[in-house]
């Protein structure tokens, strides 16, 4: 043990305290703020009490905007799930000419058009179908900029699963959509939860295209409507604010902790070129 | 071949309902996007009923226009300074370093890294708004300075250190995993010959996980380009300063009511990350 290994044993230590403590200190307010008598925007430790709980159940728009958001997030959720599934099963299966070719195509657009780049097609077509403020439409939305991602991810998990199993499923004379639910999906269960973990989280946390197509407040998600709630007039309201975020960002933070728990926190297969 | 018994006809059942919504959503605004570009559409006004074809005029103009280049520069000092330096970099050190320390730490690490990533983005843009801001602002108090307002004063530099903060987590679980797959037969043997860290990872990790570098470049540096979260921190001001791209066309076409001129700005954004793209692949294929 030299002093040079000392040294530099120090400094490592040091570096990784240094890096949690930038991934650390902007969200401790959202572990003291919302139970501070006194809620600031600076990090102190609080004066405990619920009162800002309460405020914020009476805030008129507060819970239901966390119940849009769940309908929203349910209805993209769910979409994306099913749609990739089906696709992604006969993807793998049949062979199309350029398949590889048009999937790929697709990634990159989703990567490039979601939200962003499309914002003004998107919002004319929605405007003159109709659509602005219906939850519905926009969750579409949101599923057709998920879908290729998902269909991708996905295909790899059902290449995965032995042939045999749907041979021998046929030979008992099940049905392709049988197959499908009964033997596939089941053992590709893993992929199927990681898309839907995925697109949960992704439709939970998306704010550009529900802030665009639902003005009206009564149907804006969390998402929205936390934005409105530190954006009008100037100050922001320091009461329901650290406790709505709060309860916006459970969902995920649980679905986290599950998925960590039972599946682990990795990339499979499939990332590297 | 088929052993799932499905049939093409069937197959072709199975995927049109995902084409159709990818059809509708994705690829029909994106080619949408090119026809109004070259319309003088408006949210409001004669040229909202009656949009005329102007051609090439909105390229032109916004060639000339200093808020566009202005936002141009901007989104490209974003992209370099966020995405392929700090995120590429500080995702490489946090899985180079978590290999070597206690599993305690190292989850801890991660799960933190993670949560950024994950948690909605308007809480987070509310959290950092929080973190910068002028006479409470936990930076200011850490620092010594709650006079400064850090969103007003360092707009660029905050944003970019918002987003090293926010997306690092996406590039430390994709360079763990390329990791893993150094052979630790190499690492041993320059670690005898006495290479130093730097040395093991110029020489022997490097050439293994090149793929895994460009992938990672790629998709976050297209994220970062295309990421509406700056204004939610900044709403592009002040004066301009940190308008980016994406936040330029929203209040162009939103706030403007100018929706040709915005979707021309958006034809150039996708053209910008067509080109990121290609680059991409001629050197992969280079590699390979």
């Amino acid at each position: 043990m030299s002093p040079l290994w000392i040294v530099r044993r120090i400094g490592f230590y040091v570096l990784i305290a240094v890096v949690l403590a930038f991934f650390a200190v902007p969200m401790l307010w959202l572990a003291s703020a919302p139970f501070d008598s006194k809620p600031g925007l600076g990090l102190r430790w609080p004066d405990w009490t619920w009162r800002n709980v309460v405020a914020t159940f009476d805030h008129p728009y507060a819970l239901t905007s966390l119940v849009n958001s769940l309908v929203l997030c349910a209805i993209a959720t769910v979409v994306t799930t099913v749609l990739a599934a089906l696709a992604a099963y006969a993807l793998s299966r049949v062979r199309i000419p350029g398949r590889d070719l048009l999937l790929y195509l697709l990634l990159l657009l989703s990567s490039v058009v979601t939200g962003t780049a499309a914002m003004v097609p998107i919002f004319v077509m929605m405007l003159q179908l109709g659509l602005i403020d219906s939850q519905f439409g926009t969750a579409l939305v949101i599923a057709g900029g998920m879908l290729p991602a998902a269909i991708f991810i996905l295909k790899d998990f059902v290449d995965a699963v032995p042939r045999s199993y749907e041979e021998s499923a046929r030979v008992f004379g099940a049905s392709p959509p049988q197959v499908l639910a009964h033997v596939v999906l089941p053992v590709a269960r893993p992929g199927v939860a990681t898309i839907f973990v995925w697109a949960f989280v992704n439709a939970w946390g998306n704010f550009l295209l529900p802030f665009l197509l639902l003005r009206d407040v009564g149907r804006q998600p969390a998402a929205v409507l936390l934005r409105t709630l530190y954006d009008e007039g100037g100050s922001a309201n320091l009461t329901v604010i650290p406790v709505f975020s709060l309860l916006y960002s459970i969902p995920v933070v649980v679905l986290y902790v599950f998925v960590s728990k039972r599946y682990g926190f990795r990339f499979h297969g499939g990332i590297k070129s | 071949m088929d052993s799932s018994g499905l049939g093409v006809r069937r197959a072709a059942g199975f995927v049109a309902p995902a084409l159709l919504l990818i059809g509708v959503f994705l690829v029909f605004p994106a080619l949408w996007t090119l026809y109004i570009g070259i319309t003088n559409y408006q949210l409001t006004g004669p040229a909202a009923a009656n949009p005329q074809v102007v051609g090439l005029d909105n390229l032109a103009e916004a060639v000339r226009d200093p808020l566009f280049t202005n936002s141009l520069w901007l989104t490209a000092l974003f992209v370099l300074f966020s995405a392929v330096i700090g995120q590429n970099v500080l995702g490489f050190v946090l899985a180079w370093l978590l290999r070597s320390v206690s599993p305690w730490l190292r989850r801890t690490t991660e799960g933190l890294v993670l949560l950024c990533w994950i948690l909605p983005s308007t809480v987070v843009a509310f959290l950092w708004f929080a973190v910068l801001s002028r006479d409470t602002g936990t930076l200011g108090l850490l620092l010594g300075q709650p006079e400064t307002s850090w969103l007003v004063q360092y707009p660029m530099t905050s944003l970019v250190i918002f987003n090293v903060w926010r997306g690092t987590a996406f590039s430390m679980l994709l360079y763990t995993s390329a990791l893993a797959a150094v052979p630790p037969s190499q690492l041993e043997t320059a670690r005898l010959a006495g290479a130093s860290g730097w040395q093991t990872v110029r020489d022997v990790v490097f050439p293994h996980i090149r793929g895994h570098v460009l992938t990672n470049t790629l998709l976050i540096s297209l994220w970062t380009a295309n990421d509406f979260t700056p204004f939610l921190l900044t709403s592009g001001g002040p004066n301009h300063q940190s308008e980016v791209l994406p936040v330029l066309i929203y209040r162009q076409a939103l706030e403007g009511g100018r929706l040709g001129y915005a979707s021309a700005m958006s034809m150039l954004l996708l053209v910008g990350n067509l080109v990121i793209a290609l680059v991409y692949l001629r050197l992969l294929r280079r590699r390979a």
